[in-house]
């Protein structure tokens, strides 16, 4: 077998220097009748090309988002990722490395990630980040647990913009912890208002623009009034770009920032892996989740790179941790922060821009689709349209005709009365031709 | 800010000490700034073309705050993280004895089929029917999970070892409330020498945790663990092969006795990759574990993630599976089959002359979802002297195989999810590196794996036991072989110092200072991927070390790491002012040095 080195010579030699007959003198703990005699039941070994050929065929069965107009969004984004950052994430010394428990042997990792944070923390506009979370969904469950620490308090309010499945995600989690979770109903066209439900008992309020919908929110407001009342704003996003062309959270008073910063450099790969953002005031690094990086010197005094406040983790303090997350996303933060470092603020500005035009252009052409209303009225790159049938059989039928128009409300919200609804998103991967194809498709859909 | 135009290195005096180079760089160790102190504004390492003239529609929210991020250029960019690669240690460079985490080879072939375009470039809300191989590639890594741990079902969402724990916990949690019992029942115990992240799960979700004391054999016994069950224990959390390198011969006992009380038995994977193809976990009364692909099935540890953790789970465990999950469609199309062949049709049409086409794929044969199937099908019935009525409906005909199931109100009336993990479906990447792995290996290579990483541990622990100290005494491993450091004593050296030492050598530390039930553990576990000469080669580096530090040679020791791109780091200070972020120098300290 290609990847097992020993030869049976070689085992020989090794089972006669431990003194035992055979492999599973080695195995005598294992209790009779638990010891398996046969090999499971299972195909045998294979060489590279058969392996490829029978993945090869699974992929083929795939409609890949870069072969078709594409304009699928709603909390993962097709963006083009430039050559350089694949490479390096597999440079060995990146790809096969281990948490850098050992700072000695790993400034390499150490100091990306150093990177990493400072970049999330400028792009939020926020003080402190941490080292990733698994992804934004996590990241949100994990930033109400963290509001909850922090002000005492057990009672999180969602915002009917926030993602179905983030929201979902935070209820499972904090439901599970005995917390109570308010969700407000989808809010297509970002008309709650969500101010009059934050009281005093109210630990955070969780907010996201652009929302699943499409919809930029205004997040000062909503700031001041979590404010008076001693909760946090959570503000969340889900499409990474934006933040080159939108005010900050942190600048409109966010108290914690989560999102997904997958769409920096880290591909669509059917929803995994990717890589949550989280960042919030330096006065709460105590009570932040996951692993971070900071500065230090070495005997030499030369400047070097360790994680660090360890002892709010779960190895050191166990049921006393403030997460109990472990490994996280460590080559996706490599992945974000070189497309990050290629595009620098000029190339994210300008790459905001493009993604911002491209969804106006694509807009303007849907709303002259005759039975289409386009619903959003200030976005980013996505908007919702609402059409004259069921979106989810409008897709389906698109998709028949190789074009990916979009996901159906109700994919996200089954049964909420929201299945004429199509959430649209385009990129700067979109060329004016992909929007006109999309436009004759549900023209002729809608016919 | 370091002048970095290159210039000649200083050619004064005559040892290695007396020619600092005018860089700070020695040949490849090269030293490297952050990107912030060699990025600028106003460069970007990507061309882009400034879009048409457009009117925003931003509702206000334009950006005013300038971000302060600087770019590079493309090569800029490339020479600066390649140089930062160079600092780090990972598989590919050596030996990675790291115990419990399980650094084995990590083929290419498997990041190769990632990033196949059907997997890696697939949106996970296009429609179901443009991802079937998606839909089939998770169905096959469920079986494959499911056969090699002998449990009926599996959660694949997880996206790390830690996030299966709290998968499999939340399953125990919603088990336990579907009896009525959610006040009563929420203890979870957890043995001295679990990991971490078991104790940090447990409370998480609200449980107590109640600990499991160690004894002086690395086992959990019963005798330990009958006196804490009651009414109130929810579950407990063991690992085995437990965080000693050792097989627990009680965990079926264990078992036993959580279910005889109410409990469940959560098993913490870590450690599978020592007994896969040789031991089931179904056949130990597990109810549920997660299983760290990025441990036994080598996928990348890429500097500490992303990972998986898929869970499988018993009959018990398996209606409280959390959502989305994928099934075969014809399950869930019709819940009354059909006749069960052709002929059967064919007879209970007999008369009529007709069938509907639904009535055609109510026989519930997948290939009749194919054209050529269904033609086949249809010229068959014909033959007999029956004619298909009706088109197949599009709906149906267009329905695909595979199915993924979000909300599963509308599946199964007994399925009883307990929610979502995660925003998707959890970490497609990793699973078709694990599927590529398993696929390599096939049955007997994965079994041959588990033997042969025991095998190297048993070899290592019986080449180093007349040196270092067994803890347990000198009996078989597992995958890895626990010292301690008890044959340090009164040499002065620690064991981080010795672990530091062992960078100097070239190696990756083992695991130092954990499982915590033994004084200065030393875990280390060598994995399959390694050959005799390699493993031969560490022997011998150990037992040099070894030596030295019980002649009390201090000095190799103390200081050490001395070798490497970093001599020992401030963590103390590190975490006292804890600096986490780069911030421009200040403005007058700027102008002085103009």
């Amino acid at each position: 077998m290609r990847y097992l080195p020993l030869t049976e010579a070689d085992r020989a030699s090794m089972l006669a220097r431990i003194g035992v007959a055979e492999i599973d003198a080695l195995f005598a703990d294992v209790p009779d009748g638990a010891l398996l005699r046969d090999l499971p039941d299972l195909p045998r070994r294979k060489g590279e090309m058969e392996v490829e050929r029978i993945l090869g065929r699974m992929a083929a069965r795939n409609v890949a988002a870069s072969s078709v107009p594409f304009f699928v969004g709603a909390g993962a984004y097709k963006h083009h990722i430039p050559a350089t950052v694949d490479h390096v994430i597999q440079r060995s010394e990146f790809l096969t490395s281990y948490t850098p428990y050992q700072p000695e042997i790993a400034q390499g990792t150490l100091q990306y990630l150093f990177e990493f944070q400072t970049q999330v923390a400028a792009l939020t506009g926020m003080e402190v980040a941490n080292a990733s979370m698994y992804d934004g969904s996590t990241g949100t469950a994990e930033a109400v647990l963290m509001a909850h620490r922090v002000t005492r308090r057990r009672k999180a309010v969602l915002s009917g913009g926030l993602h179905a499945h983030y929201a979902e995600v935070v209820r499972t989690t904090t439901q599970m912890a005995g917390d109570e979770v308010v969700s407000l109903p989808p809010d297509v066209t970002a008309s709650e208002d969500i101010i009059a439900r934050i009281d005093d008992e109210t630990s955070c309020v969780v907010v996201q623009s652009p929302d699943v919908f499409g919809n930029l929110r205004d997040l000062r407001p909503i700031a001041a009034a979590a404010q008076k009342h001693g909760a946090l704003l959570i503000a969340v996003f889900t499409e990474a770009v934006s933040l080159g062309l939108v005010e900050s959270p942190g600048a409109q008073g966010a108290d914690i920032v989560v999102g997904e910063g997958q769409s920096i450099g880290v591909p669509l790969s059917f929803g995994g892996p990717y890589v949550g953002l989280f960042a919030t005031r330096q006065k709460y690094i105590r009570q932040m989740p996951g692993r971070l990086c900071g500065e230090t010197v070495d005997a030499e005094g030369r400047r070097g790179f360790v994680l660090t406040l360890s002892t709010r983790e779960q190895h050191i303090r166990r049921d006393k941790a403030t997460s109990n997350i472990c490994t996280n996303s460590g080559l996706c933060c490599l992945a974000f922060t070189i497309h990050m470092s290629l595009l620098g603020e000029a190339g994210l500005s300008r790459l905001a821009r493009i993604n911002h035009a491209a969804a106006i252009k694509l807009a303007d052409a849907l709303a002259a689709v005759p039975g289409v209303e386009v619903m959003t009225k200030a976005f980013f790159n996505e908007i919702t349209l609402r059409l004259p049938k069921p979106a989810a059989g409008v897709v389906e039928t698109l998709a028949g005709q190789g074009i990916l128009a979009g996901v159906p409300a109700s994919r996200l919200y089954p049964g909420q009365g929201l299945d004429d609804l199509l959430i649209v998103a385009s990129t700067e991967v979109n060329t004016d031709e992909d929007r006109a194809a999309l436009v004759t498709a549900l023209t002729g859909a809608l016919a | 800010m370091m002048n970095r135009q290159g210039r000649p290195s200083s050619t004064e005096g005559s040892v290695l000490a007396e020619h600092p180079t005018f860089t700070g760089n020695r040949a490849l160790a090269q030293e490297e700034p952050l990107l912030f102190e060699i990025g600028r504004a106003d460069v970007t390492g990507v061309d882009l073309d400034e879009p048409e003239a457009f009117t925003p529609r931003l509702g206000g929210l334009e950006r005013t705050v300038p971000i302060g991020l600087p770019g590079l250029s493309e090569p800029e960019t490339m020479r600066h993280y390649v140089r930062l690669s160079q600092q780090n240690y990972g598989i590919d460079t050596g030996l990675f004895p790291l115990g419990s985490c399980t650094m084995k080879h990590n083929a290419r072939l498997n990041e190769k089929m990632a990033r196949l375009p059907g997997f890696g470039d697939v949106h996970p809300l296009q429609p179901v029917s443009t991802v079937q191989g998606a839909l089939e590639l998770m169905a096959e890594l469920s079986r494959y999970l499911t056969e090699l741990t002998g449990m009926p079902a599996v959660a694949l969402q997880p996206k790390a070892g830690a996030h299966g724990e709290l998968c499999g916990l939340m399953a125990i949690k919603a088990a336990i409330a579907a009896r009525g019992e959610a006040e009563t029942r929420n203890v979870v115990l957890v043995p001295e020498s679990a990991h971490g992240t078991n104790p940090a799960t447990a409370a998480l979700i609200g449980f107590k945790v109640r600990s499991v004391p160690a004894r002086d054999d690395g086992w959990v016994h019963i005798a330990d663990v009958r006196p804490l069950l009651g009414p109130d224990i929810a579950a407990i959390m063991l690992t085995n092969p437990n965080t000693c390198g050792l097989f627990e011969p009680r965990a079926k006992m264990i078992a036993d006795a959580l279910h005889e009380c109410g409990g469940y038995f959560y098993c913490d994977g870590a450690n599978f990759n020592a007994i896969v193809g040789k031991v089931r976990p179904g056949d130990l009364g597990v109810d549920a574990m997660h299983i760290n692909l990025h441990k036994t099935f080598s996928t990348p540890h890429g500097g500490g993630g992303p990972g998986a953790g898929p869970v499988v789970l018993s009959e018990r465990l398996a209606p409280y599976a959390p959502v989305p999950f994928v099934v075969d469609v014809e399950e869930v199309s019709y819940k009354d089959a059909g006749p069960a062949s052709v002929s059967a049709l064919v007879e209970a049409a007999r008369g009529r002359g007709t069938v509907t086409s639904d009535e055609v794929l109510a026989l519930r044969k997948p290939e009749l979802f194919s054209k050529d199937g269904w033609d086949a099908a249809v010229a068959e019935l014909r033959a007999a002297g029956i004619e298909v009525t009706g088109d197949p409906s599009p709906l149906v005909v267009r329905h695909s195989s595979l199915d993924l199931i979000e909300d599963a109100a509308w599946y199964d009336e007994d399925a009883q999810p307990f929610g979502r993990m995660v925003a998707f479906h959890g970490q497609m990447g990793m699973f078709v590196r694990a599927l590529a792995y398993m696929l390599s290996h096939g049955a007997d290579g994965m079994r041959q794996a588990s033997e042969d990483a025991v095998l190297g541990a048993n070899y290592i622990r019986a080449s180093l036991s007349d040196l270092m100290s067994l803890p347990f005494g000198d009996k078989p491993c597992m995958h890895e072989v626990l010292f301690d450091d008890t044959w340090l004593a009164d040499t002065g050296v620690t064991t981080l110092d010795f672990a530091k030492a062992m960078i100097d050598e070239g190696y990756h530390p083992m695991t130092m200072y954990f499982p915590l039930v033994v004084h200065g553990a030393m875990l280390i576990e060598p994995t399959e991927s390694e050959s005799k000469a390699s493993l031969d080669l560490f022997i011998a580096a150990m037992r040099d070390l070894a030596m030295a530090a019980k002649a009390k040679q201090t000095e190799r020791f103390k200081g050490a790491p001395f070798h490497a791109p970093r001599r020992r780091l401030d963590e103390t200070g590190a975490a006292r002012k804890p600096v986490l972020r780069w911030t421009p120098p200040a403005p007058v300290a700027a102008q002085a040095a103009e």
